[in-house]
């Protein structure tokens, strides 16, 4: 049984903060596959083409017939525990630090024999499952868990290291007039966040949802993407607090190019979804990696909510489209200069949301609580990617197969939004 | 003693105060707020430059970006459709005298204060005169409602139904203009409209008959509770924006102690 | 394979050499390694000059290769090899070499292993030792190889119902032995008591059933007999000797190692038993290991070990001297001359020149090697029989 995580106690004021450390990061070109399925949650091995012998660990030939055709693909997670240690001391930091560290040994029913780490949960010598898990180096490790759910699984002190899990986390959400932020603040705490804090711009200037955040008690503290100094301001008194930022801020309208005829709102987006992420990243970021490894409440991941049309445009929302594949760019950047504290970027990918701008299109569409689930879910998975709704899940999708169809598919027929 | 002399004069010997009715660039200041599918009015901003630093060792600046109605803003009658075709319609263009002359305050302050949505009628224009005398040809007009002292959420004053805040009825403005031929009116609110302007006839009657008629408008004024009804001298010359259809501008009142 | 294997008959190992271990080195792979073909050489009254084979293995030479350390020593060998091989790799230079001579392409080969240690050395060596292990075993807790071979152990236990005891009792002779071995790094006697209650490493691994890494270094020659003769070196013969890669892959975890497969011929060659030998050195990174090879090679049957081991004394004045310098256990494990070590110490016993650790009339020695843990288990394994003269 899993000891129940305890909320950590006020900071030691004359303690120094630990200094981020990683476990190994280096890996072959060849396991990057291994690190794709993880950033999605998924569990997936190379699989020869061939004689379809799973193949691990990640190579370039097959063991069995030296084709090199192996594709990644989604396998069996299950096997059984054949051996565990305990390891009590490491010449690595990371693990020294964090010792002792249970691994071990698992006949996949796939075939092949992983060593992994392995969830204090887990029998010797049981049925076990794999969850493939990116670690602090935003690296891909398999973790053997029990094959049922077991009491407050989650709080596993190995399992925490591999998660964003909210539970006794702090969370910044960088916009209370985006109408998703209540669902958002609700997933949250029923998540067991400790503390959630919402970015309010514009005082000034009321808005529907603030009631239902003022009810639920979150900590309204005003925040303006778009104004340096107001991140600035934030981050100076909130940035050391931050263990979880969650940048839901938008500014969107619909049309493209020639629609819109100027560069005014085009301004607006890029102001509000491009540099108001790099603003709170040169606020927030540095005090957030400093604090990668600071105990029970460490910071632990950066949340990007973005258009899944960021993979792919079209007209329909072109501009605004346009402003979210700058984020993701940006985002792409921000996750390598982040990696060498351990701080995570997850980015959530939505379809059209249940919202006043995308009115206009069709169902289906993702409604607040859905696209609070899915981020909570991710958090708690610690996913670097993930898909919300089906919109985005089939786009990702066709994304995956051919991205040059993808855009011709989109584009041809005009609005295919 | 020529004018100006005495002028100079009474300005050192303190017998001359410079008031400033004009609110701090403040990128948390209000603007106006339109539905949101139309364009929509830039905030103050300000992004440092360089500090001393690395970005350049001995010298400290910031780039800015507003809209031309942002903060404190001079109205030229370009802004207006009813003001396109009027000669001189742009702050480039308007002759500069314009911006300088006598002004007149009319406190509407007790009524606003019992009505966010007050109106200011030629009655209460007849009233102020009986009182202080009539308006002078060319003078500016500024109505006085201490809105300015309203902080937050309150200045605009937004509800469901759009912004609540006082305002120049139609009759008032006509008023001004074909009895008074004043050259400009100012308010301490964020239009010279009040906030349920769209819902007169014509909507927005102050930008309309304002300046289709070749008038300014000054907005966002504060200060005007320390300015006598008569006998002060404004000054507000917006920036000389080429085509520009309003300028933030430093707005300052001269009064006689 | 139809074709039978030639025998080794007129080549002989001469000359062997270890330059005395240290826990810290601030000297280089290269000086160990200088050194002690330094020795080897001077045993056999040869110059640099003179030496027409060289064989080298090492972890931390880099960047150099043997081709660079040719220049550097003032080398011209007709014959240059490199064994990265690790703890498989005294055997299996020996058997390369052994083939260059009977084929003419070289007159005298030195064989040298060494490495140094430098603080930190160890840790940087993990950390690029090999792709597999970089992928798929170090982000595991970054035990090293003494999570790799606790894996093993735990399976071990269980599967065969061995205790710690039977692990600890070979530690413990070894230990004896080193008492003996001026080279040894480990000088204090250990007792059972003390094996039990040591700091655990990594369960069911503990203190001493590691290896402490030093620097150090290991070399012999390897010449025809009439070159022995002719020099009037003492010489040992090379009953037999095998390797094997990759064995038993589709095993789960490693319980066996690749001399079952070659077993036979490995006695055959040798018209020898395994009761023949009157010394066995296994490698013993971990005592685990050295229970594997004495199962594998044929003393007794899988799993029996324990059982094997519980009446013998693996001593040198024992009835099965096991390790007789102590082994890398006490001796200290000197990267890749932790492969030479108990071959380098064999052909010592055979030849009659063991000094404070020498068996009484040793005739025969078997030595094996076993190396390279590429990712769940050494992949590298290798056996020879030595005879004397």
């Amino acid at each position: 049984m899993t000891t129940p995580l305890q909320p950590p106690p006020k900071k030691n004021p004359q303690k120094r903060t630990v200094s981020p450390t990683r476990p190994p990061e280096m890996r072959s070109r060849a396991s990057l596959g291994l690190q794709a399925a993880a950033a999605e949650g998924r569990f997936a091995l190379q699989v020869c083409a061939e004689c379809q012998t799973v193949q691990y660990p990640p190579r370039d030939a097959c063991q069995n017939c030296l084709s090199t055709d192996m594709p990644w693909t989604d396998v069996s997670p299950d096997g059984e525990l054949l051996a565990e240690t305990t390891i009590r001391t490491s010449t690595n930091l990371y693990f020294r630090e964090r010792s002792p560290w249970r691994t071990g040994s698992v006949k996949l029913d796939a075939g092949p024999v992983i060593i992994c780490h392995v969830h204090g949960d887990c029998a010797p010598r049981s049925r076990v499952t794999l969850w493939n898990l990116l670690d602090r180096a935003g690296q891909a490790t398999l973790l053997a868990v029990p094959q049922e759910r077991t009491p407050l699984m989650e709080d596993d002190p190995q399992l925490r290291q591999m998660t964003a899990d909210p539970k006794h986390r702090r969370v910044l959400i960088t916009d209370a007039r985006h109408p998703g932020t209540p669902a958002l603040v609700k997933a949250l705490k029923d998540a067991g966040a400790a503390m959630i804090f919402v970015g309010e711009a514009e005082t000034w200037r009321p808005y529907p949802g603030r009631a239902a955040l003022e009810e639920m008690g979150v900590d309204l503290q005003p925040l303006d993407l778009t104004d340096t100094a107001s991140v600035q301001k934030l981050a100076g008194e909130y940035g050391g607090k931050t263990d979880i930022l969650i940048n839901n801020a938008r500014f969107m309208r619909p049309g493209g190019v020639l629609e819109r005829g100027d560069t005014a709102f085009a301004k607006e987006e890029i102001e509000v979804n491009y540099l108001g992420l790099m603003r709170l990243a040169q606020a927030f970021g540095p005090g957030m990696c400093a604090r990668a490894s600071d105990g029970v409440n460490s910071a632990a991941a950066w949340v990007n909510v973005l258009s899944v049309e960021a993979l792919s445009n079209a007209p329909a929302y072109g501009c605004f489209n346009a402003s979210n594949a700058a984020a993701f760019a940006l985002s792409q950047s921000l996750r390598a200069e982040f990696r060498g504290a351990g701080l995570r970027v997850m980015n959530v990918f939505t379809g059209p949301t249940e919202d006043a701008w995308y009115q206009p299109l069709p169902p289906p569409k993702v409604t607040h609580g859905a696209l609070a689930k899915s981020i909570v879910d991710g958090l708690q998975r610690g996913l670097e990617d993930v898909y919300c709704g089906d919109v985005a899940k089939d786009l990702h999708e066709r994304f995956r197969r051919d991205p040059k169809v993808l855009e011709r598919e989109r584009t041809m027929a005009g609005d295919m939004a | 003693m020529s004018a100006l002399t005495q002028l100079a004069t009474a300005l050192s010997a303190g017998k001359i105060d410079v008031i400033d009715l004009t609110h701090t660039l403040d990128p948390d200041f209000p603007v106006i707020i339109l539905p949101p599918e139309f364009g929509q009015c830039a905030r103050f901003r300000m992004e440092e430059v360089s500090a001393y630093d690395h970005r350049g060792p001995a010298w400290k600046w910031h780039n800015i970006s507003m809209s031309e109605h942002t903060g404190t803003h001079f109205d030229a009658p370009s802004h207006w459709i009813s003001g396109r075709d009027v000669p001189l319609g742009s702050v480039d263009e308007i002759p500069p005298e314009k911006f300088v002359g006598p002004v007149c305050v009319i406190d509407c302050s007790a009524e606003t204060a019992q009505d966010d949505d007050f109106l200011m009628t030629p009655d209460h224009i007849r009233a102020w005169e009986a009182e202080h005398g009539e308006i002078p040809k060319g003078a500016w007009v500024l109505m006085r409602t201490d809105w300015s002292k309203r902080k937050g959420a309150a200045y605009l004053n937004m509800k469901e139904d759009g912004p609540h805040s006082p305002g120049p009825a139609p009759d008032a403005i006509r008023h001004l203009i074909e009895e008074r031929d004043i050259v400009g009116f100012g308010t301490e609110c964020v239009g010279t409209d009040a906030g349920q302007g769209m819902h007169l006839s014509p909507p927005y009657p102050a930008h309309f008959i304002l300046h289709g008629a070749g008038k300014y408008g000054l907005q966002c004024l504060t200060n005007l509770d320390k300015l006598p009804p008569t006998g002060a001298v404004l000054m507000a010359a917006p920036l000389k924006i080429k085509n520009g259809t309003g300028s933030p501008l430093r707005v300052l009142a001269m009064v006689e102690t | 394979m139809g074709r039978r294997r030639q025998s080794y008959d007129g080549v002989v190992l001469a000359c062997p050499v270890s330059i005395p271990y240290q826990r810290y080195s601030v000297d280089t792979a290269h000086w160990w390694i200088a050194t002690a073909l330094r020795e080897t050489l001077k045993a056999a009254k040869l110059t640099p000059k003179e030496l027409d084979g060289f064989s080298v293995s090492s972890f931390t030479l880099f960047p150099d290769t043997p081709v660079g350390l040719t220049q550097h020593l003032g080398l011209s060998p007709r014959w240059l090899d490199m064994i990265p091989m690790g703890g498989a790799s005294g055997v299996v230079a020996l058997r390369r070499a052994a083939r260059a001579v009977q084929a003419g392409d070289s007159d005298i080969v030195a064989c040298v292993a060494g490495d140094t240690n430098h603080i930190d050395s160890f840790r940087r060596m993990l950390s690029s030792f090999s792709r597999f292990a970089m992928d798929a075993s170090y982000p595991y807790g970054y035990g090293g190889p003494n999570a790799n071979f606790a894996l093993l152990t735990d399976r071990y236990m269980t599967e065969f119902n061995a205790t710690r005891e039977d692990f600890g009792r070979i530690c413990v002779a070894q230990r004896a032995n080193a008492l003996n071995y001026p080279g040894a790094i480990m000088k204090k006697p250990l007792t059972l008591e003390d094996y039990m209650n040591a700091r655990p490493i990594a369960d069911p691994i503990a203190l001493f059933d590691c290896v402490m890494p030093v620097a150090g270094s290991e070399a012999f020659l390897v010449m025809t007999e009439d070159e022995a003769v002719r020099r009037d070196l003492p010489f040992a013969r090379i009953g037999s000797a095998i390797e094997r890669h990759n064995a038993h892959a589709e095993d789960p975890i490693q319980l066996r190692g690749g001399w079952t497969v070659d077993l036979d011929e490995l006695y055959g060659m040798a018209q020898a038993a395994p009761t023949d030998m009157d010394l066995v050195q296994t490698y013993d990174d971990y005592p685990v290991i050295s229970m594997m090879q004495i199962e594998d090679l044929g003393f007794c049957g899988k799993g029996e070990g324990p059982d094997f081991l519980r009446d013998k004394d693996m001593t040198i004045t024992g009835d099965f001297p096991h390790n007789t310098n102590g082994g890398q256990l006490s001796a200290g494990q000197a990267g890749a001359a932790g492969g030479f070590i108990g071959l380098v110490e064999a052909i010592r016993q055979v030849t009659g020149q063991a000094g404070p650790t020498q068996v009484k009339d040793a005739k025969k020695a078997l030595v094996s090697g076993f190396g390279m843990i590429n990712y769940d288990r050494g992949l590298c394994t290798s056996a020879a029989i030595l005879e004397a003269a």
